[in-house]
């Protein structure tokens, strides 16, 4: 009964999506696809001098095709695509029903069948699970939030602040 | 005013469920309940406290603990929040007399709305752990309501 109880936020390991320079500020983004504050930090966040560490929390009442865009960011990650599939999810939000998640893949030249195979495979909603379960033992409510430097940001917040940091 | 403390024997209720029933201190006999109080429904937020509660519920239940809303809006009003939500964690109405109950729990702001509390509790209605948040723009995280639970476990009532 204790599994979500209080733990700090985890430390960036080999399994956590990274990009940006290793030597920049780490920032760690629990962020839902569907969320429409994501996509604006996002943007905000590209070209930063930061490393940036991405984390899924997506929350099924507020953002019914979250977990959909979720676990298809992980499936093209399966193919090494992950980031192009994050930038192309955050770029259309309005459209992520699973018509629109294939046009992705075939955009990417992702193999679709294993794509698909991949996107509903039980790994990859555990996987989808996993970031969002240490997110919730980190106190986080509401996307998207953010760690840098020992602090949690939520919500709206001045992503300058960050670089800053 | 503060928050009720662990050992204290929950109040007396006045609530109402969203179908106008009354929901009283006879309730939570029997079984762990949580009180979920917030400020309003229909508060601006994007991914609500609600939200992420009821994506955990399975959860919640395995550890043998029921949820509920509770603000001092009409039941009306809960009911249509909660369908705007989409969540199942039943509401509770402090509407008449007006924040009544959560005087009595100690979370009322004096502007006139509970202020964002978590209270556990135990099947024997004694309260076993309470949280109030800094302020009512702080979502409390679900973890919190975990590390309640396990602590209300471990410490039985005396």
């Amino acid at each position: 009964m204790s599994a979500l109880r209080s733990a700090p936020v985890p430390a960036p390991g080999p399994e956590d999506h990274v990009r940006g320079s290793g030597s920049a500020p780490v920032v760690i983004e629990y962020a839902d696809f569907e969320c429409p504050h994501c996509a604006a930090l996002s943007r905000r966040l590209e070209g930063a001098r930061l490393r940036l560490v991405f984390r899924h929390f997506p929350v099924r009442s507020s953002h019914p095709r979250a977990w959909a865009a979720a676990c298809a960011a992980e499936a093209a990650g399966l193919q090494g695509r992950f980031w192009e599939m994050h930038d192309l999810l955050f770029a259309d939000q309005a459209r992520l029903e699973d018509p629109h998640l294939w046009r992705r893949a075939r955009e990417l030249g992702l193999d679709l069948e294993r794509f698909e195979s991949d996107r509903r495979s039980e790994a990859v909603r555990a996987r989808v699970r996993r970031d969002f379960e240490s997110g919730v033992r980190a106190g986080v409510v509401t996307t998207p939030t953010v760690f840098a430097a020992g602090r949690m940001h939520s919500g709206r917040f001045d992503p300058d602040a960050l670089a800053a940091a | 005013m503060t928050i009720i403390q662990p050992g204290t024997p929950a109040p007396e209720l006045h609530l109402r469920r969203e179908d106008g029933s009354p929901f009283t201190r006879a309730e939570l006999e029997g079984r762990t309940t949580v009180l979920v109080f917030y400020p309003f429904a229909f508060s601006p937020v994007c991914t609500d406290q609600l939200n992420l509660y009821d994506d955990v519920l399975e959860r919640f239940q395995e550890a043998g603990a029921t949820l509920y809303g509770v603000s001092c809006d009409a039941t009306y009003s809960q009911a249509a929040f909660r369908r705007q939500l989409g969540v199942r964690i039943e509401q509770l109405s402090d509407f008449e007399p007006k924040g009544e109950t959560c005087r009595a729990f100690g979370v009322y702001h004096p502007d006139g709305f509970p202020q964002r509390a978590l209270v556990i509790i135990g099947p024997d209605a004694v309260v076993r752990w309470s949280y109030q948040a800094a302020s009512p723009a702080e979502l409390p995280g679900a973890n919190l309501i975990f590390d309640g639970l396990a602590a209300a476990s471990s410490r039985p009532a005396a």
